[in-house]
């Protein structure tokens, strides 16, 4: 290593000036201790979103230029780059969608948010990405996480939010997702159910879907709210999703493992994984994480 | 007339923005009368040091022991035993101490184990203040695992140590002050070792174990890497609290140097030895830790 590389590397002592709010910069070795760490940290204790959060900031790479040049290439992808859009319950009118008609996008968002328990609110804001446009690409993603999970229709159980993960590495080519798919299914090795619905439906659905349809960064969410949700599917090419939801919210799923999760296949502060996450049972108050066992 | 006007207008103008600009003009004179103390490497008013350590330590209070292994990998154990041990508690007699910054009782621990063990001494006892309750609470629940639970060997107090309630610390009553890694985080260090000369009675001993300045070139700059490096990042990991342990490591920096503490031990009216290493202070692992001591006459 030169010695200017070298120079680069080390810690100043002197405070940095960080190049938007929350911003932490980190060297070569810091971004690979970070990265590990939140590797070993997250997988001993799923419940630890920040650190999902930060794993997949450390190991994002080259993967984020890359989405923010998919992004330029397409109009839609140029003014969401101009505008910015954040997704949150102060940005987003919950109340005008849930007065949609009910084959329209922005409704049937508003009832999956219901029926999973989940909240828009708290993702953990980006600290590790070095350049602000590439900070705003991977926060777009961690709030766009839930609207995946939407428009393929997964709820939020473990081999849900797995399967979203594996269609988010076909149509995105984050190595976070990667990385979750293959250490998340280390959780429910045991459940031979899971394991079958996930690794013989959910994951060659979602493996073969997310590599044809249209890469989701690029899609303004916030303008097709209007917009009938089985042409909007059409119009992404998802379409069959196999994904099977609980027969009531109040059902408890008794075959999931409750003890942790969807934390752990999560991209930032998991949308589902605090609090839909370890049953189908939607009925605790969304944002909680539900107790164990 | 209406030259006299506007020359009116304007001279009232003036003296508007004359009297504007004085008011700027003492205001800042004024912020510059404002005391000022270091928080890490931010500078804030002195009054609002209290309560933003205080956040710190609420926050690393349930962690606090983890962290320390995390980050010293187990050293400050070692630190600790040392410190305990040179000051040597129960050898001339049963000693009434008092553990300053003492909040989860590392120190208070290994006082009274010393003496039990070394001089089977059961009337040695120490009083744990603190000014964190979040700490002490963590200490009270830690001494329930020990004999000294219950007994009138320890207890727990909340206080400031700048300002030690006259009616609980009364002058003159204690045989050994200990303060441990707690002093760099109060406002002002004079104000804790004069409340500290008060309460120690003649004769008696104050002891500080604080990180200070390492000099050595070789070991310095590997030191400031790993505090600044990895201890900011164990803090995220660990604790998901990147700021409280910034704040640790920057803290560390602004303590002044061993023979500036000396002194500043002597100003306040207690007798230490030369400046040099090995009498005024000890330092340990190159002045990582060092232990500073002083005797009052």
């Amino acid at each position: 290593m030169s010695l200017r590389r070298l120079g680069a590397n080390i810690r100043s002592i002197h405070t940095q000036t960080p190049a938007y709010p929350g911003h932490i910069q980190l060297n070569a070795f810091e971004n690979a201790f970070l990265a590990v760490g939140s590797a070993v940290v997250s997988l001993m204790n799923p419940y630890r979103a920040d650190l999902i959060a930060a794993l997949g900031e450390t190991t994002a790479g080259s993967s984020l230029p890359k989405l923010r040049d998919i992004m330029l290439a397409n109009p839609e992808g140029r003014q969401i780059l101009k505008d910015r859009p954040r997704i949150n319950t102060r940005t987003v009118d919950m109340d005008a969608l849930a007065r949609l008609p009910a084959n329209t996008w922005g409704r049937t968002y508003i009832n999956w948010l219901e029926r999973t328990g989940v909240t828009p609110d708290s993702r953990e804001p980006v600290h590790y990405i070095n350049d602000p446009e590439l900070a705003y690409v991977m926060q777009r993603y961690r709030e766009c996480h839930d609207l995946y999970h939407c428009i393929t229709n997964f709820s939020v159980n473990v081999e849900s939010e797995l399967a979203v993960k594996y269609f988010e590495f076909a149509n995105l080519g984050l190595p976070l997702a990667a990385i979750s798919a293959i250490g998340g299914p280390l959780r429910i090795l045991s459940n031979a159910k899971k394991r079958d619905r996930l690794f013989s439906e959910y994951v060659p659905w979602a493996l073969k879907t997310g590599s044809t349809s249209r890469c989701l960064i690029s899609v303004y969410w916030e303008k097709r709210w209007e917009q009938d949700v089985e042409e909007l599917r059409r119009e992404l090419g998802i379409v069959d999703s196999p994904a099977r939801w609980p027969k009531s919210k109040k059902t408890l799923d008794v075959d999931s493992d409750a003890s942790f999760n969807l934390a752990n296949s999560n991209p930032g502060p998991g949308s589902g994984s605090q609090s839909g996450n370890e049953t189908d049972n939607t009925s605790h108050a969304p944002g909680t994480v539900p107790p164990i066992g | 007339m209406s030259l006299l006007c506007s020359g009116a207008i304007r001279q009232s103008a003036t003296r508007k923005w004359a009297s504007r600009t004085f008011i700027r003009c003492t205001s800042s004179y004024s912020d510059r009368d404002q005391k000022t103390t270091s928080f890490g490497f931010k500078t804030i008013p002195a009054h609002e040091k209290e309560s933003m350590v205080k956040n710190v330590f609420d926050s690393v209070a349930s962690n606090y022991d983890l962290m320390n292994d995390a980050m010293s990998l187990g050293v400050h154990r070692l630190w600790k035993d040392e410190f305990v041990s040179s000051l040597k508690p129960g050898r001339r007699g049963p000693m009434r101490c008092i553990d300053v910054a003492g909040g989860t009782g590392d120190i208070a621990l290994r006082l009274l184990d010393f003496a039990r063990e070394k001089y089977a001494d059961r009337e040695t006892s120490v009083e744990v203040v603190d000014i964190n309750a979040q700490m002490l609470k963590e200490g009270h629940r830690r001494f329930k695992q020990t004999m000294y639970h219950n007994t009138p060997q320890v207890s727990f107090h909340e206080a400031n140590a700048q300002e030690l309630p006259v009616e609980k610390f009364i002058d003159n009553s204690y045989d050994l002050y200990t303060i441990a890694f707690g002093i760099r985080n109060c406002t002002s260090i004079p104000d804790v070792l004069k409340e500290a000369y008060r309460v120690l009675k003649p004769g008696a001993t104050f002891a500080c174990l604080e990180f200070n300045k390492v000099t050595n070139p070789l070991l310095g700059p590997i030191y400031d890497q790993y505090s600044f490096s990895v201890i900011p990042l164990l803090g995220t990991l660990l604790t998901g609290d990147r700021a409280s342990y910034q704040y640790l490591v920057e803290s560390i920096r602004k303590f002044p140097s061993q023979p500036e503490f000396a002194q500043m031990i002597r100003d306040a009216g207690f007798v230490t030895g030369k400046d040099i290493d090995g009498a005024a202070w000890n330092n340990l692992w190159g002045g990582v830790a060092c232990i500073h001591t002083g005797v009052k006459v």
